[in-house]
């Protein structure tokens, strides 16, 4: 069993002169303060990476930077899955009894820290060097793909997949930390700029600067802890032109290894923390785990099932379409956001009194996945 | 099903869509390895597919990664089941539909030769 104990968010958006390491910092230093612990407390590292700051030792970097000593150290690259994998890999530390209280921290000013080019390339590299990236295909039109045989096959529109963007951003209204907070509605998302069909700019995340970090522990240290139930993943494949099909991915292997690791039922849960790089990422992980009849999932957004007040509130803080991406933290604010909506600290977000809320991360091209379940303490 | 052990396809510079096939298992698989994934055999033969296929996916990609590739954009990605049963990645001409029979042709890109997909000619 293992507890976490602390989180820590910045906001998300442009952090101009921040550093890697100084978005880390402010971030571990939100999260220590949560869990009530002091750096001297601190036994285990668990890092993921940085474009900004490539680096062969990214977690000792950062302890010594931030001074502390863990005896139990080191750095994970799981693309978008880094974040929830590191909380994953820190329950396992923990169970193994190989440390007591668990940093993981990620930052990044992956938008001011390099170009939009720079971003947009290295990004591309997810893509098969051979067979792909000479093609000039992106992360969106990897993602673009997707949505296209998503749409033929359920007889979708765009429509249907901009209802997700209008749920995210209406979510980060609320959310003084996300990077967008103007009010969006289908019409605007259906108009916005192309990027890769049948993907729009608002279809899209952005790039952000942020930090976000955790911190996950052995005992129950406050009485706003949180218990991680079960965890864990799926890698199927690496790229799109390897996945088997274009709707079976591995999510769903990866969530019900999660729920029976939990041991609880789907039907359960009463949060969710999904990943949503693009609306199609949110539509295809919503319905590949089960959450969502395939092809209804901008639906369901359109009426109101994931908001809020909803049957399952979903991602409450915005999501990365709208709270924004900062890379390995970006889904880490996905489990910050649960962690305050289980521990009822999410102010005028608050989605009711959730006990069981399930995360989900993919890293890749849908590849790559991470599924957690988590139990109010 | 032509084999040619020397042919790698457009990849390196060759105006072919190269695959591969494992004499165990009859295994058939796209990305270029000297086993085979599925049984780990050794020795796959090289093989140049008829460059027929069916569309399965695509995107107009508008937003190009790279200052070299802006002047292209827009351009078309689509994905295409090959006659011979595995799935690629190319470009492909404006207007395509999924599910469109194609015949691949080899243009430059990039400085690149690679493969785009059209309505074969009647």
């Amino acid at each position: 069993m293992s507890w976490i104990s602390g989180v820590g968010l910045t906001r998300y958006g442009k952090h101009p002169g921040r550093s890697t390491l100084d978005l880390m910092s402010d971030a571990a230093g939100l999260a220590l303060a949560d869990a009530g612990l002091e750096r001297s407390d601190v036994d285990g590292l668990i890092c993921g990476y940085s474009m900004t700051m490539p680096h062969l030792m990214l977690s000792t970097l950062f302890a010594e930077h931030f001074g502390i000593r863990p005896s139990y150290a080191h750095a994970i690259q799981l693309g978008g899955a880094t974040g929830f994998a590191m909380a994953m890999a820190a329950h396992l530390v923990i169970e193994s009894r190989a440390a007591r209280n668990v940093l993981v921290v990620a930052g990044e000013n992956r938008l001011t820290g390099q170009s939009r080019d720079s971003a947009i390339q290295t990004l591309a590299q997810v893509g098969h060097v051979d067979y792909e990236v000479p093609l000039g295909a992106t992360i969106p039109a990897y993602y673009g793909l997707v949505a296209s045989r998503y749409m033929y096959r359920y007889g979708l529109d765009e429509r249907d997949l901009a209802h997700l963007a209008v749920l995210m951003r209406s979510h980060a209204q609320a959310h003084p930390g996300a990077q967008f907070r103007t009010g969006i509605d289908v019409d605007a998302v259906l108009s916005s700029r192309p990027i890769a069909s049948p993907l729009k700019l608002l279809d899209c995340c952005p790039v952000s600067d942020g930090g976000a970090a955790f911190v996950i522990s052995r005992d129950p240290l406050n009485e706003h802890r949180v218990r991680i139930r079960g965890a864990a993943q799926a890698h199927t494949h690496q790229h799109v032109s390897a996945a088997p099909t274009l709707s079976e991915f591995g999510a769903g292997i990866s969530s019900t290894g999660a729920l029976q690791a939990a041991d609880v039922q789907l039907e359960d849960i009463d949060y969710l923390a999904i990943y949503d790089s693009f609306t199609i990422t949110l539509a295809i992980l919503l319905e590949e785990i089960g959450l969502a009849p395939r092809g209804q999932s901008g639906e369901l957004a359109c009426s109101g099932y994931f908001s809020r007040g909803g049957k399952l509130p979903l991602n409450t803080h915005g999501g990365l379409l709208s709270y924004g991406h900062c890379g390995v933290g970006g889904a880490m604010a996905h489990l910050a956001e649960a962690h305050l909506q289980l521990t009822g600290r999410a102010g005028e977000r608050q989605a009711g009194t959730p006990r069981l809320a399930l995360l989900h991360g993919d890293g890749g091209v849908l590849s790559s996945h991470v599924s957690m379940v988590l139990e109010a303490g | 099903m032509a084999t040619d052990r020397q042919n790698t396809g457009w990849v390196d510079g060759c105006r072919a869509i190269a695959y591969q096939c494992c004499g165990a298992c009859e295994h058939i698989w796209y990305f270029r390895r000297e086993f085979c994934p599925n049984c780990g055999a050794s020795d796959p033969r090289m093989c140049t597919a008829s460059g027929n296929g069916r569309v399965y996916a695509m995107s107009m990609v508008y937003r190009a990664p790279s200052d070299e590739l802006h002047p292209h954009a827009p351009y078309l990605i689509v994905m295409v089941d090959t006659d011979e049963g595995f799935r690629m990645m190319a470009h492909g001409d404006p207007l395509l539909a999924i599910g469109d029979r194609v015949r691949a042709r080899f243009i430059e890109f990039g400085g690149r030769l690679i493969p785009r997909f059209g309505k074969p000619e009647t």
